[in-house]
């Protein structure tokens, strides 16, 4: 029996590094003491939680000031796009683009409830957002700009300093979901023109549950919940200081490593694609260059997504689709409507996403799998025999 | 998520394939989700002799297309008029809520066969 995993499901999680691990585990343990305590143990346990903030922050380029520690990417975009709806207290007009992920999406719908106005921007065949329709969608009360750094499905990296220095012109606050981008690709707020950004630990082999918020000083957001002074009162609630922790070093690392970790993906990468694309009938989804580091999204032509993803699940391959069947919802993933796949091609999608253990052999592996698969699943479609 | 004999049917399918000389051939889509089938049947005194299934769909399609082919096949086309999505779904160990759908896809495809069995026999 083959025993073998390759994990290649890295934008929906990573595992956490052991460098990670030992460097938090204490934390669960022997220095336990509550940040807010004014005794040596609390004392202790808040210095380390304000260094685990300052390399979050120098990670982005960012005073630690201006970062804010949440549960994850989620809770972050809710945060701020909630927060600054709930600030400006009156309704008004928002800009985002068709293919954010449904945490930047749903709460745009919440907040078109609320009496605000949300353009949702179209995306060229590649996935990208043209700053110029940015520009021609300001209104007069238009309040945010929100646009993912990359997405997280077919890995299209956004134009976000052009409309970053777009926002800064219009005096707009622009927020973006980087959530997939930190740790992969050089990010710096100041650079790129960003006033909120969101991140998340887990993607970048931190732990689960933990996130953070950069908000450029002088940005004024209500927060959502009540309870304490944690995070200077925007995200109150006893700190998740494992999570913090972990969160500091996973950055801290991941940051250090791009420039290698980049070369190599991308190297690992393209052979994926060429790869795949090689089985004939199989095309790639998202911009053949501007992609994130690790991120393979191909459609397979006549088979759908769901399947392929149970036959490499049953080779130790693990994979992730946005067709139709593997959503849960009936409809293929909104990315790939987006940009105008047809509903058979959307639904024969799959993403291989790389990332920090990754090599040349599991790559050989996929490569040497896939074929039969493919094989015998469209030797049993209808659409492949009678085209 | 998906019972051990979805899972088998899905990995060995039964009766996949066309058969050259039909007599008959159902086809369906479902425009909800995208997948289709086509089905098969060679039809001897009005009992379904040989039945074979093509289909474009995730797992639980292609296990549901597998399972009713096993079930049909040597009953008579009034017996397996009446054998129902939700035969196929129980016969397969039950399918998740969201997949039940792809249970109806085989049971419509059987339909559409039967029917044309029928206009063709109208026909002769």
């Amino acid at each position: 029996m083959e025993s073998r995993l390759v994990y290649m499901d890295h934008g929906a999680t990573t595992p956490v590094r052991k460098e990670v691990f030992d460097y938090m585990a204490p934390f669960l343990q022997e220095r336990y003491g509550n940040p807010s305590s004014l005794h040596t143990p609390g004392r202790e346990v808040r210095q380390a939680v304000e260094e685990a903030r300052e390399k979050t922050a120098d990670a982005l380029g960012a005073n630690s000031d201006e970062l804010y520690i949440t549960a994850g990417g989620t809770e972050s975009n809710n945060i701020a796009l909630r927060g600054l709806a709930k600030k400006r207290g009156k309704p008004g007009h928002i800009i985002t683009s068709s293919i954010e992920h449904h945490a930047v999406l749903d709460v745009c719908k919440d907040l078109e409830k609320e009496g605000h106005r949300v353009t949702y921007l179209s995306v060229d065949r590649y996935g990208r957002v043209d700053p110029a329709a940015v520009q021609d969608a300001l209104e007069e009360d238009t309040f945010i700009i929100s646009i993912m750094a990359a997405n997280n499905e077919i890995g299209t990296l956004q134009p976000v300093r052009e409309i970053g220095a777009l926002a800064r012109g219009k005096g707009v606050y622009f927020h973006t979901d980087a959530v997939q981008v930190v740790g992969q690709l050089p990010v710096d707020v100041n650079e790129l023109n960003v006033d909120l950004l969101s991140l998340s630990a887990h993607k970048l082999n931190g732990p689960k549950g933990v996130g953070a918020l950069y908000m450029r000083k002088g940005v004024k957001i209500d927060p959502l919940y009540r309870g304490g002074s944690q995070e200077r009162k925007l995200r109150p609630g006893t700190e998740n200081v494992p999570g913090i922790i972990g969160q500091g070093k996973a950055i801290e690392l991941a940051v250090s490593e791009i420039p290698e970790k980049k070369k190599r993906l991308e190297h690992l990468r393209d052979r994926l694609i060429k790869g795949l694309i090689n089985i004939g009938e199989v095309s790639l989804n998202g911009h053949p260059e501007e992609r994130l580091p690790g991120n393979v999204n191909v459609s397979f032509k006549y088979i759908e997504g769901e399947s392929v993803l149970l036959s490499l699940d049953m080779e130790g391959i693990a994979a992730s689709s946005g067709s139709a069947c593997s959503s849960g919802s009936l409809e293929p993933s909104h990315v790939l409507s987006a940009i105008g796949l047809d509903h058979s091609t959307a639904h024969g999608s799959v993403r291989f996403s790389l990332g920090y253990g990754n090599n040349e052999e599991d790559i050989d592996y996929v490569l040497e799998k896939t074929p039969p698969i493919v094989e015998r699943l469209r030797s049993m479609s209808p659409t492949y025999r009678s085209r | 998520m998906y019972s051990e004999k979805v899972m088998d049917h899905f990995t060995n399918p039964r009766n996949v394939g066309e058969l050259a000389n039909a007599d008959a051939v159902g086809e369906t889509g479902s425009f909800k989700c995208g997948d289709t089938m086509k089905l098969y049947l060679k039809v001897k005194d009005e009992r379904i002799e040989d039945i074979r299934f093509q289909t474009f769909g995730c797992g639980a399609a292609i296990a549901s297309s597998s399972m009713l082919t096993e079930m049909v096949k040597g009953k008579t086309i009034d017996e397996a008029a009446r054998v129902t999505n939700q035969d196929v779904a129980d016969e397969l160990g039950g399918l998740p809520p969201m997949k039940l759908h792809c249970s109806n896809l085989a049971a419509d495809a059987l339909q559409n066969a039967i029917a044309d069995y029928k206009s063709k026999q109208r026909s002769v």
